[in-house]
């Protein structure tokens, strides 16, 4: 009797903070996750730093990591630590306590998911305008253009299943190799002899859209030597998935360099290139000669059966 | 029936038919036309791979389809494929027997001939290096490999005339055509390399790149290097 008149009174066991806990363990690992997320996958994240647009686009997608990362944080260690304390009993089969309604939290998440939205729109859109487009397609008249006024012409063609590059400003050479100086702003006019393609300079993050007479500019200013990969990212028929090529970023003087010998290599095929225009349409050609004209042929093939052909698609 | 053997004949069935149409799909993908090997028959760091192109092809429900054929080495009979398999560091010797007519390039940059040795080919044993089609009635399709740098504009028949007389059985043995030749090497590593005719010549389809543009043995095809 004595020992027990001694023992402190067994009340119901104290509940934890668990609010207060879930705050501090969020913030740490958030504040640890933000500092990982920027700092140290940050320069790792596509695609890479080679052009403005490209580095642009990293730092885009590192942003945007970074404010995700407490969200994520906050799901996870959420629902890992009621995994954990509020795991039920067994053989405890009773209700959980009838909770309504929290005005403060409905606010609050009103409030907060409403910043966060607002504030990525207004960030996409500062940086769609700063960056000249983002290395987007625009469109033939196009909102954003570099400050510059030496800008390289590069007219991408896209035809089942190769991409050609025409230099305008050398003779309009055209290749199915392309190289860019580093440093010197790129305007890209982006147009289709056929189907619709997208012209994908992964490492440069230029990305737009090849349609048949449309020329689509895209802009961007190479800012690292080396070597980037390009790919068609519309699917386009059978050898889209080999529609590829790769392109070099060079010093500007080796630029120089390859553009001139090239114009000089390919001065006799250039010749019976069209005239430079921003769009073509090759199957209405004017300067057919007499034996293609007097075969009925009024441009290059496509077009479909006559209607009283047997053979109809 | 208890619950647990319905569900497990539920399941089985749904396997069965999932399997069933996984079958039918990978048969129907995975078909592809018969390939040429050349590799037992390379000599002295050479192989000679024939072919030919055909205004039609009359061994296929596909008559209006353009195709090209590839000779056999070992029978000399034409088979219906644009698949061919040689040896890697290797010379190899193509010679395309043109039987069909001309047609515009869609870009006329293909005109011009690359990535074969000494950047030429030989029209009846001529050589050029480039061809107008849009000026003259003188490129019927290429012989395109992307991967090597390869494209030969293929010289056509170049009168009014001829064009109107062209071969209407295949594979042709007869009629007005073209010999075109030239060489490339094949890589040391071997490898897979597709190749194509970029003139958009399936006539009846969309930009011309339906029909024998999209379904490989016809237009287009590929080579496997053997290393």
């Amino acid at each position: 009797m004595a020992t027990e008149a001694s023992a402190p009174a067994q009340g119901p066991k104290a509940e934890p903070r668990h609010g207060m806990r879930l705050l501090i363990i969020w913030v740490v690992a958030s504040v640890i996750g933000c500092l990982l997320v920027y700092f140290v996958l940050g320069p790792h994240v596509p695609p890479g730093a080679m052009s403005s647009s490209a580095a642009n686009q990293q730092s885009d997608f590192t942003i945007l990591a970074t404010i995700a990362t407490p969200i994520f944080l906050g799901v996870f260690i959420y629902f890992g630590y009621a995994l954990i304390f509020w795991r039920a009993k067994p053989g405890d089969e009773t209700d959980g306590p009838p909770i309504h309604g929290n005005t403060t939290i409905q606010l609050t998440w009103i409030a907060v998911t409403s910043v966060i939205v607002l504030a990525l729109a207004v960030f996409g859109t500062v940086e769609l305008w700063t960056v000249q487009g983002a290395g987007a397609g625009e469109g033939p008249q196009p909102i954003w253009k570099p400050n510059s006024s030496d800008i390289l012409q590069v007219q991408v063609i896209g035809q089942q299943w190769a991409f050609t590059y025409r230099y305008p400003q050398f003779g309009g050479f055209e290749t199915t190799q392309i190289e860019l100086p580093v440093g010197q702003p790129v305007q890209f006019n982006v147009t289709s002899l056929d189907v619709i393609h997208s012209w994908w300079a992964y490492q440069l993050g230029v990305k737009a859209d090849a349609n048949p007479l449309v020329n689509n500019v895209a802009y961007t200013t190479p800012k690292h030597t080396g070597t980037f990969v390009v790919r068609c990212s519309e699917l386009c028929g059978l050898w889209h998935g080999a529609m590829f090529d790769y392109g070099k970023v060079v010093s500007v003087s080796a630029f120089q360099t390859w553009a001139h010998q090239t114009e000089i290599q390919l001065a006799a095929v250039t010749k019976i290139l069209p005239p430079f225009s921003l769009t073509y349409d090759p199957t209405q050609i004017a300067t057919l000669g007499p034996v293609l004209t007097k075969l009925g042929l009024t441009g290059a093939g496509g077009g479909y059966y006559s209607p009283n052909d047997p053979e109809q698609p | 029936m208890s619950v647990a053997a319905r569900a497990t004949a539920l399941l089985i069935a749904l396997a069965a038919v999932v399997a069933i149409i996984v079958i039918a799909a990978m048969h129907y993908l995975g078909g592809t036309p018969p390939v040429v090997d050349y590799t037992s028959y390379a000599s002295g760091g050479q192989v000679n791979v024939v072919m030919q192109t055909d205004p039609q092809n009359t061994v296929t429900n596909r008559p209006d389809w353009v195709s090209y054929f590839i000779q056999s080495p070992q029978t000399k009979q034409w088979v219906h494929t644009t698949y061919f398999k040689v040896p890697a560091a290797t010379k190899v010797n193509v010679t395309i027997l043109g039987f069909d007519g001309c047609t515009p390039l869609r870009n006329p940059v293909w005109g011009q001939v690359t990535g074969t040795i000494g950047s030429v080919a030989y029209n009846d044993g001529v050589p050029y290096n480039l061809l107008n089609s849009w000026a003259e009635c003188s490129v019927q399709h290429t012989f395109t490999m992307a991967g090597l740098g390869i494209n030969v504009p293929i010289a056509s028949p170049m009168t009014f005339n001829e064009n109107s007389n062209l071969c209407g059985t295949s594979p042709c043995t007869s009629g007005p055509h073209q010999v075109v030749t030239f060489s490339f090497r094949t890589p040391a590593a071997g490898g897979t390399f597709r190749w194509q005719c970029i003139i958009p010549c399936g006539l009846g389809y969309l930009d011309g790149n339906g029909g024998p543009m999209s379904i490989p043995g016809y237009m287009s095809g590929q080579m496997e290097v053997q290393a």
